[in-house]
């Protein structure tokens, strides 16, 4: 997804200038991507330039420009809408990098920064919750709704993601000989373990690695 | 601020397993008010039915306390704590339950009726519960006559018909679609708003989102909780899992 493409889902609709897109933008999506007028306008006119839109008429009384979608930039929208999404890309996600850094690193106990990130991820998937249950009482912006959707099933991944880095980080706890190198993770498993004494180690490795219910 | 419907403090549950003692709970607080509805998230085996069943007085704690509506369980005969789970106390389960040979109103005034209130006053409350869970049209069919979701409704309605005002829910959403199961925690998330106090079992973060507060169990311990009364209400043990 790029500015281009949504704005030139907004021409579509027919002609408008950069500050009205701007607001119709934010209406659109929910003001879950807040754009600044620079930036619309800095993509006008490199729409302009490769021809995807045109300016529709002379400036107005207060010099605004008014641009409209040409036949190429109808094309390239098409082309967008009937195109996936691609996964690839560089891989930026800053949560994935900070845990793969955070199991490697001693002395870091990352149960304790998968709940963090839990916590915080599910206080932002109740507010999303909130958000979409007023959003579903009222008169029904379809939209709207369907961004909240997609913001809702981001989050429960993601919380996904995190139960299972926790069920294999003490998995992989319960497996490595407790060693004085083998820090927070071992710790947390110990402690898990030393409730069932007597039991051996592999009961603490099978209750967090089990299915869930 | 109301008293809350329900009370644990410091409630730790011992389970034997041949020589071994397992703790499915050590040492849990949680409060619940009328209005809240809170839902407990963790992996199997983390302790979050044995909460549900302690709540509800199906299973009694190895030390700590259990209070439902200002009653401390412990202090009550057998007959008294089965008159809470009657009166107090209504239950959502998974597996619904619905008697197949009963109608939707008569599946719920069922506990009324058992409760010694007479015929046609339960189907009365039977009747205001499942128009109040949005079923109202349905009363006189069976549960085989009925969706997934509207036998839910049904069995929502009965957990909480008459005057119990704690509702405990074990994965209610389990069996139905995503659609269909949010329709069921909006009507929780709606009893809770009219004063019942909820709580909620599931391992589904979508759902869990529909509470006020959200409480993390790990190895019998909260480990945190997320929500508006997070940092009012600290229940978190230094070190988490320590």
């Amino acid at each position: 997804m790029s500015i281009r493409h949504g704005l030139l889902a907004l021409l579509e609709r027919g002609p408008s200038h950069g500050y009205h897109l701007r607001a119709e933008f934010d209406a659109a999506t929910g003001a879950t991507w807040p754009l600044n007028v620079g930036q619309v306008y800095s993509t006008l006119d490199r729409l302009e330039r490769d021809g995807l839109v045109a300016q529709d008429g002379p400036p107005d009384a207060d010099g605004r420009i008014a641009y409209r979608i040409t036949d190429v930039g109808q094309a390239e929208l098409r082309g967008w809408f009937a195109s996936p999404v691609s996964a690839k890309g560089a891989p930026r996600d800053e949560l994935a990098i900070k845990l793969a850094l955070a199991v490697t690193t001693p002395g870091v106990d990352v149960l304790r920064v998968v709940q963090t990130q839990r916590t915080a991820t599910m206080t932002g998937l109740q507010e999303l919750t909130r958000l979409k249950a007023r959003a579903d009482d009222g008169p029904g912006d379809l939209a709207w709704s369907l961004v909240l959707d997609s913001l809702v099933f981001r989050s429960e991944a993601e919380i996904r993601w995190l139960d299972h880095c926790e069920a294999r980080v003490a998995r992989a706890a319960a497996r490595r000989p407790a060693t004085p190198t083998a820090t927070a993770t071992a710790t947390a498993t110990a402690t898990a373990s030393a409730t069932a004494p007597g039991a051996p180690a592999p009961a603490a490795d099978a209750a967090p690695g089990g299915g869930r219910r | 601020m109301s008293a809350p419907v329900l009370q644990l403090a410091g409630v730790t549950r011992d389970h034997r397993q041949g020589e071994a003692t397992v703790q499915a709970l050590r040492g849990v607080d949680l409060t619940v008010s009328p209005g809240e509805l809170v839902a407990v998230m963790g992996p199997s085996g983390s302790g979050k039915s044995t909460l549900l069943h302690l709540a509800g007085g199906l299973d009694t704690p190895t030390a700590g306390r259990v209070v439902v509506e200002g009653r401390d369980l412990a202090e009550l005969s057998a007959a008294q704590v089965a008159a809470v789970r009657r009166r107090s106390v209504g239950y959502v389960f998974q597996d619904l339950n619905l008697l197949p040979s009963l109608s939707a109103v008569e599946n719920v005034a069922l506990p009324l009726e058992l409760d010694g209130v007479r015929g046609g006053m339960a189907r009365r409350a039977a009747r205001e519960a499942l128009e109040e869970v949005g079923v109202g049209a349905l009363a006189g069919r069976f549960p085989d006559e009925m969706s997934g979701g509207q036998q839910q409704r049904v069995a929502i309605a009965r957990a909480l018909v008459g005057p119990r005002r704690l509702l405990l829910a074990d994965e209610p959403t389990g069996a139905l679609d995503s659609t269909t199961g949010e329709e069921v925690l909006r009507v929780l998330r709606a009893r809770c708003e009219a004063g019942a106090a909820g709580v909620l079992v599931t391992h589904e973060a979508r759902h869990a989102a529909w509470a006020d507060r959200v409480v993390f169990l790990r190895d019998g311990v909260v480990v945190d909780q997320s929500g508006p009364a997070a940092v009012a209400e600290s229940l978190l043990p230094a070190g988490g899992a320590g």
